[in-house]
């Protein structure tokens, strides 16, 4: 099947199977590999990408349902060598160990400050119900999501 | 060279590896590619034990996109046997498949999807054989045995007095005693004993593992594996290809976490044999359900008598444990024999008789996990500390307090003396969490403690090089798998060579550029590949003296490093200057060498551990008395460092630690029923969430400078968990009157013990 998508703002014009997943599509067709596969069911959140601004798990999201929309992936969250303040805010607060769960950690946490720029703690927490860590015990990255969402006011 | 103020190491500096990380740009194994490189599934046995009558590959082989469709009968080639401490485990199953989710047959095709539909293909003649799921029918008269030959010793040095019980399922037995603890405990006052268990939990590691494995046209083997332990993994293909070692190359990118589970061959022998049937590059990833049938913690049940006096003396302490390792001993008699032998925890005791074994049964293999068999047994003596507390009416703190152990005293013959100071981290954690203040009514308090050795003997090496332009490059084989070694090795070489961080590059490991370093575990990075660092900065240092000071012809004692210069008393030479100096062009470099390598010694496991890992854990709880749940308020966790390198990942890393604990504490379990794994899935495998870590939680650490390691570090890292089951556990003992023993601590358990509670 044909599918448009726009994905960190660049067109794309694309052929892919029925059953192909958009996180097959982004890693293996577009060579964008921040996106991680892990548990495959929707639970970890290491594969999530924002589609129109809201987060999805791209691993059990079905390309041709990101057919002409928007796709922002964390190769896309940098503003050329700028990071986003989310990015910056990781960085500073210790909030990265492996490294593995952080893009979905940042794409949800942008997705929550586009919805909600003023999140309490708990907010956040009930946010990330959806993205697990197993390195940091989750403190640096609460930290750090509201020193963004602080910065950003 | 007098001492300066430390500039680099001590300070809370960003990781080297952030800016990758947060912009997607690090590569873990999954996300590298090779030309013509085909693709694996693997064929897992249902069945928890079954003879393998026949295994037919042939239309697998024969479907178009297939290079190679393998059985345990193709490998007629090499010696299809691996494992660390027995050579136990064949690459794909011969003749007997042992646990549900061993690899019987393999595939490796043009893309993942060819690959999953050519398994459909194969055909394999099951014969269930009765199984042994627990320990109770493991260890039972007639039992089934998971393997009936004695197969043959690992390459471990330490267990080179393998012990298994012909005829049984136990492979191995640790004993250790001194003193006479049956009849200090005959004498003493007080005499507490219990059984506890320990679940089989895995490490959820978010990449699970994965492999690609290339041979080139010379008939040399390199993989880029998702491992801890690159050196080891090189030896076990040596060992089965016949080949040098010299031809066998690792390469390990980011990994996305490890925490144990990458430790020793998992993946790689299949990826490797897979590479070399279908000629051409192949990737192996496994996916989480098939982690889950790799490895998990041992899970352990274990019987403790602790004998004291009445004032409160530690007298007498006895203690039986049997591990379940799963099907395969993987690095499990290991983690049996280093679990036990500090069963006694961080006391003062005269008196001792351990006893371990490690038992087969047909499940998941046992291997390592952050603790190394140490959370079972200390899980069972913290909450007896608590339980003789109440039957000595002392407090807790206090009696833990008068019998630790004191800093340069001998903790077993041979071994290194105590390096930390126990009460300084029981202190701290104590006043942080408010122990001697009154909390509220609906909340309880409980401590604990715990103490690790680190692995010995073991050996580090390091390559530190100073190029023409003073900047640095070291080569050392710590993976960096999210605990930040990359960092602390990169901090450790800027402050001797005194450049800034930025000046240093830490390159990934790799057996063939990097040189040896034994495992990246047992807390041991910071120490031993970090003095492996030091010593080769140190190197560097004496050479850029030496060159300035034969060309002014002064003492080197004259001449310091500062800010990327060689100083003399009247004359200032940049790094750049000084090699221009030594080479008489733009060109050339300074190359250091560090070793470090203690060797054996007549300490009760073969050698003197680097550094003792001590920690404390207090936790404050509550618990609804109408669900059963538990909830960690706060926990303060204190580490005795020696020195923190890095403060921020220090503190990030007992952070995880102290969740990563919780897990087994109170949610996590891979629960069998009729010898299938029933939660092998996160899905239905619940491991601590965001809104599951404690609300308050404090990481601390104390730093007297009194490590083995560079400027005075220890090893940390696996301490913040040790304490966590007993400290909450006490907790809710103090709050409720109800004491489990068995872990996890779930609502259920919880509710049905509130329920049955004599009021």
């Amino acid at each position: 099947m044909k599918i448009h998508l726009v994905v960190n703002g660049r067109s794309h014009d694309l052929e892919v199977a029925a059953h192909a997943l958009l996180l097959d599509v982004l890693r293996d067709g577009l060579d964008l590999k921040g996106a991680k596969r892990s548990c495959d069911t929707q639970v970890c959140g290491a594969c999530t990408v924002l589609v129109d601004g809201l987060a999805v798990s791209a691993c059990t999201y079905l390309a041709v349902e990101a057919d002409g929309r928007s796709v922002l992936t964390v190769e896309g969250m940098a503003d050329g060598e700028s990071l986003h303040p989310l990015q910056r805010a990781f960085v500073d607060a210790g909030a990265v160990q492996c490294g593995f769960c952080t893009s979905g950690m940042l794409l949800t946490a942008r997705a929550m400050l586009a919805e909600n720029a003023k999140p309490t703690r708990d907010d956040v927490l009930h946010y990330l119900r959806g993205s697990l860590c197993r390195c940091t015990g989750y403190r640096k990255i609460v930290d750090a999501i509201l020193v963004a969402a602080e910065a950003a006011r | 060279m007098s001492a300066r103020p430390l500039r680099v190491v001590g300070h809370p500096v960003s990781r080297v590896d952030a800016l990758e990380k947060v912009t997607g740009r690090a590569r873990y194994v999954t996300d590298l590619a090779l030309p013509g490189m085909a693709h694996a599934k693997v064929l897992r046995s249902p069945y928890a034990h079954a003879r393998v009558r026949r295994v037919d590959v042939a239309r697998a082989r024969a479907r178009p996109g297939v290079f190679a469709a393998l059985s345990g009968a193709d490998l007629t080639w090499c010696d299809p046997y691996y494992g660390p401490a027995y050579r136990d485990r064949p690459v794909l199953a011969i003749d007997v498949a042992r646990y549900e989710g061993e690899p019987v047959a393999a595939v490796a095709a043009v893309d993942e999807a060819t690959a999953a539909e050519a398994l459909d293909l194969i055909d394999v003649d099951y014969d269930p054989l009765p199984a042994v799921i627990t320990l109770e029918e493991a260890l039972a008269p007639g039992a089934a045995l998971v393997h009936t030959g004695l197969p043959l010793a690992g390459h471990f040095a330490d267990l080179s007095t393998l012990r298994p019980e012909p005829g049984t399922n136990v492979c191995h037995q640790f004993h250790l005693s001194r003193g006479d603890a049956t009849a200090a405990l005959a004498g003493a006052d007080v005499v507490v004993e219990d059984a506890y268990r320990f679940p089989p939990v895995q490490h959820v590691a978010l990449e699970p593992h994965a492999v690609l494995a290339a041979w080139d046209e010379t008939g040399a083997l390199t993989l880029w594996a998702s491992t801890q332990n690159p050196y080891s993994v090189r030896v076990e293909l040596a060992k089965m290809f016949g080949v040098p070692l010299a031809r066998i190359r690792v390469v390990v990118p980011h990994l996305g976490g490890g925490f144990g589970s990458k430790t020793y061959a998992k993946l790689e022998p299949l990826a490797a044999t897979l590479a070399h049937a279908a000629g051409r590059p192949v990737r192996l990833a496994a996916s989480v359900p098939e982690a889950f049938q790799t490895v998990r913690r041992c899970a352990a049940r274990v019987t403790t008598r602790v004998g004291f006096r009445r004032d409160g003396a530690l007298v007498g302490v006895e203690c039986h444990a049997d591990y379940d390792v799963g099907a395969y001993a993987d690095i499990g008699p290991r983690v049996v024999q280093k679990g036990t032998y500090t069963a006694t925890g961080p006391y003062r005791v005269a008196n001792v008789a351990l006893d371990a074994r490690a038992v087969y049964t047909n499940t998941t293999p046992g291997g390592a996990f952050r603790g190394f068999g140490v959370p079972q047994l200390a899980w069972a003596l913290e909450s007896l500390f608590d339980v003789a507390a109440d039957r000595l009416d002392r407090d807790p703190v206090d009696l833990r307090r008068q019998n630790f152990l004191a800093h340069g005293e001998e903790f077993a013959p041979g071994d290194t003396p105590i390096d930390g100071k126990l009460e300084e981290s029981l202190g701290r954690a104590a006043d942080a969490i408010g122990w001697t203040q009154a909390g509220a009514a609906d909340r309880g308090r409980g401590v604990a403690a715990m103490l690790k050795a680190s692995v010995a003997p073991s050996v580090s090496e390091a390559i530190v090089r100073l190029h023409a332009d003073g900047s640095a490059t070291v080569l050392a084989s710590a993976v960096e798998m999210g605990q930040g070694t990359r960092t602390v090795l990169a901090q450790i070489a800027a402050e001797v060579l005194s450049v800034p961080l930025t000046r240093v590059t830490v390159v990934q490991p790799d057996t063939a550029v990097t040189p040896y370093d034994q495992t990246t575990s047992s807390s041991r990075s910071t120490v031993m590949t970090g003095r492996a660092v030091q010593v080769a900065a140190e190197d560097v240092r004496e050479q850029l003296v030496r060159v300035v000071a034969e060309c002014l012809g002064v003492l080197t004692r004259d001449l310091a490093l500062d800010d990327g210069a060689v100083v003399a008393p009247a004359q200032r030479f940049t790094y750049a200057e000084v090699l221009a100096l030594r080479f008489g062009m733009s060109g050339g470099e300074l190359i250091g060498r560090g070793v470090i390598a203690p060797g054996r010694t007549a300490a009760p496991l073969g050698g003197s551990t680097p550094f003792w890992e001590m920690a404390v854990g207090a936790a404050e709880v509550s618990v609804d008395e109408e669900t059963g749940a538990v909830r960690v308020e706060r926990y303060v966790s204190v580490a005795d460092v020696g020195r923190a390198i890095n403060p921020l990942l220090l503190e990030g890393q007992d952070e995880g630690a102290v969740v990563q604990g919780l897990g087994h504490t109170l949610l996590e379990e891979m629960l069998y029923a009729d010898g299938h794994l029933l939660n092998g899935t996160l899905l239905a495998y619940r491991v601590p969430r965001a809104d599951d870590a404690p609300p308050a939680l404090e990481c601390r650490f104390v730093e007297n400078a009194d490590g083995s390691g560079p400027f005075g570090a220890k090893g940390a890292g696996e301490g913040g968990l040790i304490p966590v089951s007993p400290a909450v556990a006490n907790a809710l003992a103090r709050l409720t009157g109800v004491r489990l023993r068995d872990l996890p601590l779930t609502p259920e358990r919880v509710w049905r013990a509130l329920r049955g509670r004599v009021r």
